[in-house]
């Protein structure tokens, strides 16, 4: 009989691998909120005098071909590829958990166009139907967000299907049902939020993919267009300086991989700590 | 004797599976032609072992699922014949106890959720303290009203679904097995609790169970069941068996006294599968006493000397 | 002689948490010991320390020693532990629908015990197997060796286990809740032939089970577990007909047996506990009728109950011999 039981995410910070991952989960969103607060540099200011700087104490992490502070563009640019890669994901989750659930629960000839569907868009590259998508669409950060909210729907519309299914097969929805519960009832009270957990670890996980994918596009030239700064257009900007000011292109790069990483391993703290055979560990 | 509770008549249930790719499709009778009383008041225990078709009568009785064929009347009411909104209405009077007190309880709520689901879905309300005095009924101090299920043993578990199933006074409860995933010593306090509330309650209970011992010592009547049909109606706890699966049943189970030991009558084979019945009584094939008339033809349900059994040649 | 099996005061923990405190049992040859307790006891822990697989879930030995035939299981090599199991130490478990390897034909993996542990050709340990499968009463038992797991039932799946563990001429036989899995009917006949097979062959056969009519049924002794502590030892006769131990006499009264009055079957209150929180002094006295203070402060030994001989039990109130 364990107290009050604290919601996962509280408890993966409570693991040494979680704390550090959401610690620097926590500095980048910070950084981002707060972007202006925090430097005293512009982001899209040109300052051709000061280019090609190296880190120093004026500009902690050097500054670009255009003179711009490395630093003041990388939090600038923490906001576009967060929030692009956050509400795309965000979108993918919404229309993918409405997608599953209802195939799920009607099944039938819709859930078996839906189960198509969702197979033919698990063959391809989440990489390819996103290029394929933004060259439809066209550049720019709704492109980009469209893109990648497609590019993972798959992925969300396929997990609630399989929870849902899974669910519908518990005796408490049985038991919800013989006390004379509604379809609504079984759907939202029962099966949904149980669904939930789950489909939010994945959704963590996706946003972590989703970040590099969002760099890609920016990579090519297709996300976020100029001067507003990405991560991905930003290492694109110094990979033709690689040699001449590496700095350009490799903090970028450093960040990329770190905040992946990062929500890497909290999303793993996150699920071994939903887990409920974990929370039962050790009962003889 | 007043009019019963319920009133089971030819009640049927085929289920059909695969079908599917290289396969094909199959039926079985799960239930096959059942026809019961349930008087008020009673405690009706239905045994059998797997695929004996007891847990799908239980449902079907609740039509939780619905009959093939046949009909259940609950207090003068034809269920089989309710509207949606109507049973669901209906569904105040009745109530079920599962088997597997571990996935009964959605994970996601508090004890207070569980106990509160029944008011809900019918459109009540419900106090804090009347939650607590659920809990309070089965045997739970109410501080547990916060707890999550995993915070609880078995035997806890399945009095939360107790005090769940009770919630709304219902007059008929059916029993599914409500004790065969808990230890024995826990067995003996549900079954003393269930039946401190039958007493209080003025409940009638359906009591499903593969133990014929449990059944012998919680019910007032006995239905054996085999393959989807009805082969014996005990119309006393105690009453001598007449049909050879009924004393196969009995004599399979092991009192706690090393002094009775005794080999047991090897029965021959074991329950064919329900998908490819032979012709005739089901138990034909295992039966000692079988002749050629068992192969051939089924024998019908008929009252005999002193209770019903279906048999050519009762014990 | 010495014994088959032989645990000596053996204490083992997982972790923090220290499950099994100094139990000692011990298994003959052509003998039958029943090793009975509620789930959360120490039973199955005991059975997987016997056979030397602690490590697999993480626990170790704490204290005391595990004898097969004599030698000191934590004295061998993990080769020479290999060789012992499913050669020396045959093992059922609970659940067939798992036990067996769903792709491969169940005569081949009755085969395959015997062409490992005895070096038998491949025709040679198929007669075996069809040999091994009539005894254990399987008709058409060369029909049966050709079939899939999944085309036969629960009680078919578990004589194939059981053939298994007999394959390779064990001395002993440890078997986890055989029958729990199985139907009423087919529960009767398993235990019945396990039995008589273990005699006739001089095997000795550990038996692991909650249901104390199984344990009267088939077994020569008893060792009840309650909360990892040995409660109860002895010959099955004396204990069934006269418990010293609280826990015994309670088992025992779990069971609904022909002519009970209503409200006569005894449960016992409250709960197993957990090894997070074992109660001081007698584990049991928090669901005892007989607890007094001293339960709680003092932790009862293991003394002789009754008649010498007789077995042993750790209560300081035991029960006056029953008539």
């Amino acid at each position: 009989m364990s107290a009050v039981a604290r919601p996962a995410p509280v408890r993966a910070l409570g693991r040494p691998v979680g704390a550090l991952a959401g610690g620097w989960l926590a500095l980048v969103i910070l950084a981002a909120v707060c972007a202006p607060l925090l430097t005293p540099y512009a982001y899209d200011v040109q300052s051709l005098r000061e280019a090609y700087q190296p880190a120093s104490r004026t500009h902690w992490l050097g500054t670009d071909e255009f003179g711009r502070d490395l630093l003041t563009r990388l939090i600038y640019g923490a906001r576009t590829s967060l929030s692009v890669s956050g509400i795309a994901i965000f979108l993918s989750v919404v229309s993918g958990m409405t997608l599953g659930a209802a195939a799920a629960w009607f099944g039938g000839w819709f859930d078996r166009v839906v189960t198509v569907a969702v197979d033919l868009t698990w063959s391809f590259p989440e990489i390819l139907i996103a290029l394929i998508l933004v060259a439809i669409i066209g550049p720019g950060t709704t492109g980009t967000m469209v893109a990648i909210s497609v590019a993972y729907l798959a992925q969300f519309t396929r997990l609630t299907r399989a929870q849902i299914l899974t669910l519908k097969g518990e005796t408490f929805i049985e038991a919800a049902r013989s006390l004379g519960a509604s379809d609504g009832h079984i759907l939202f009270r029962h099966l949904l939020p149980n669904a939930l957990a789950p489909v939010l670890v994945s959704a963590m996980l996706a946003t972590g993919d989703a970040i590099i994918l969002e760099a890609t596009l920016g990579f090519f030239g297709l996300g976020a267009q100029p001067p507003v700064p990405s991560w991905g257009g930003m290492m694109s900007a110094g990979s033709a300086l690689v040699f001449k000011a590496p700095w350009i292109i490799v903090f970028p790069g450093l960040t990329v991989a770190v905040t992946v990483v990062a929500i890497n391993l909290f999303g793993d703290a996150l699920i071994a700590e939903l887990d409920i055979r974990n929370r039962l560990q050790g009962r003889p | 004797m007043s009019e019963p509770l319920i009133r089971i008549q030819g009640l049927s249930r085929r289920f059909d599976t695969g079908g599917g790719f290289l396969k094909a499709p199959r039926s079985m009778m799960a239930v096959r032609d059942v026809s019961l009383d349930i008087a008020r008041g009673e405690v009706l225990g239905v045994v059998g072992e797997s695929g004996c078709g007891k847990s799908t009568l239980a449902r079907l009785v609740l039509r939780l699922i619905e009959p093939t064929s046949g009909r259940v009347r609950f207090d003068g009411t034809d269920l089989t014949a309710l509207k949606p909104a109507a049973l669901r209405a209906a569904r105040r009077r009745m109530a079920m106890v599962f088997q597997d007190p571990y996935s009964s309880l959605d994970p996601r709520y508090t004890l207070a959720e569980v106990l509160a689901e029944p008011f809900v879905v019918q459109g009540q309300a419900v106090t804090q303290d009347r939650l607590a005095a659920m809990l309070a009924a089965v045997g739970l101090p109410p501080a547990m009203l916060g707890s999550h299920p995993h915070q609880l043993s078995g035997g806890q578990r399945q009095r939360v679904g107790i005090a769940r199933a009770l919630a709304l006074s219902p007059a008929f409860v059916v029993l599914d097995e409500p004790t065969a995933s808990l230890d024995v010593s826990i067995q003996a306090q549900i079954i003393d609790l269930l039946s401190g509330l039958r007493d209080r309650m003025g409940l009638t209970y359906l009591f499903i169970s593969h133990d014929l011992g449990l059944v012998r010592y919680f019910c007032d009547r006995i239905v054996v069941m085999y393959l989807g049909a009805v082969v014996e109606v005990l119309d006393r706890a105690d009453a001598a068996p007449r049909h050879p699966y009924t004393r196969a049943l009995i004599d399979s189970g092991f009192a706690p006294d090393p002094s009775r030991r005794r080999a047991i009558a090897p029965l021959a084979g074991e329950i064919p599968s329900p998908f490819s019945l032979p012709p005739g009584c089901a138990f034909a094939g295992r039966c000692p006493r079988a002749s050629d008339l068992c192969r051939r033809d089924i024998p019908a349900l008929s009252a005999g000397e002193d209770h019903p059994v279906a048999c050519f040649h009762p014990l | 002689m010495t014994a088959l099996l032989q645990v000596t005061d053996l204490s083992v923990a997982i972790g923090a948490l220290r499950l099994l405190d100094g139990v000692s049992l011990s298994v003959e040859r052509g003998q039958i010991l029943g090793l009975v307790g509620e789930s959360g006891s120490g039973k199955s822990l005991t059975a997987t320390a016997a056979m030397g697989l602690l490590p697999l879930i993480g626990g170790r030995v704490t204290g005391g020693a595990v004898y097969f035939d004599g030698r000191d299981l934590a004295r061998m090599s993990e080769a020479e532990r290999r060789g012992l199991r499913g050669r020396r130490i045959g093992f059922v478990t609970q659940n067939p629908m798992t036990a067996l390897d769903p792709v491969q034909r169940v005569g081949e993996q009755i085969d395959v015990v015997s062409r490992l542990h005895l070096g038998l050709s491949k025709a040679a340990a198929r007669a075996r197997t069809v040999d091994l499968m009539t005894q254990l009463r399987i008709p058409e038992a060369a029909a049966v060796a050709e079939a899939w797991p999944h085309q036969l039932s629960g009680g078919m799946k578990q004589r194939i286990v059981i053939a298994m563990a007999l394959a390779g001429e064990p001395d002993l036989i440890i078997a986890d809740e055989p029958t729990t899995a199985l139907d009423v009917t087919v529960q009767a006949q398993i235990i019945q032939i396990l039995g008589g097979l273990v005699r006739e062959r001089g095997m000795g056969l550990l038996l692991i089970t909650h249901d104390m009519g199984v344990v009267a049924q088939v077994c020569d002794r008893v060792a009840v577990l309650y909360a990892g502590r040995l409660a109860e030892d002895g010959a099955v006769g004396p204990i069934f007909a006269a418990p010293a131990h609280p826990y015994t006499a309670a088992l025992i009264g779990c069971i609904p047996q022909d002519g009970m009055a209503p409200g006569s079957l005894r449960g016992i209150p409250g709960v197993v506990p957990s090894a997070r929180a074992f109660p001081s002094g007698c584990r049991f006295h928090p669901r005892c009728a007989r607890a007094t203070p001293d339960c709680a402060a003092q932790v009862p030994p293991l003394a002789p109950r009754g008649a010498a001989g007789a077995g042993r039990a750790a209560c300081l109130h035991m029960l006056p011999e029953a008539g």
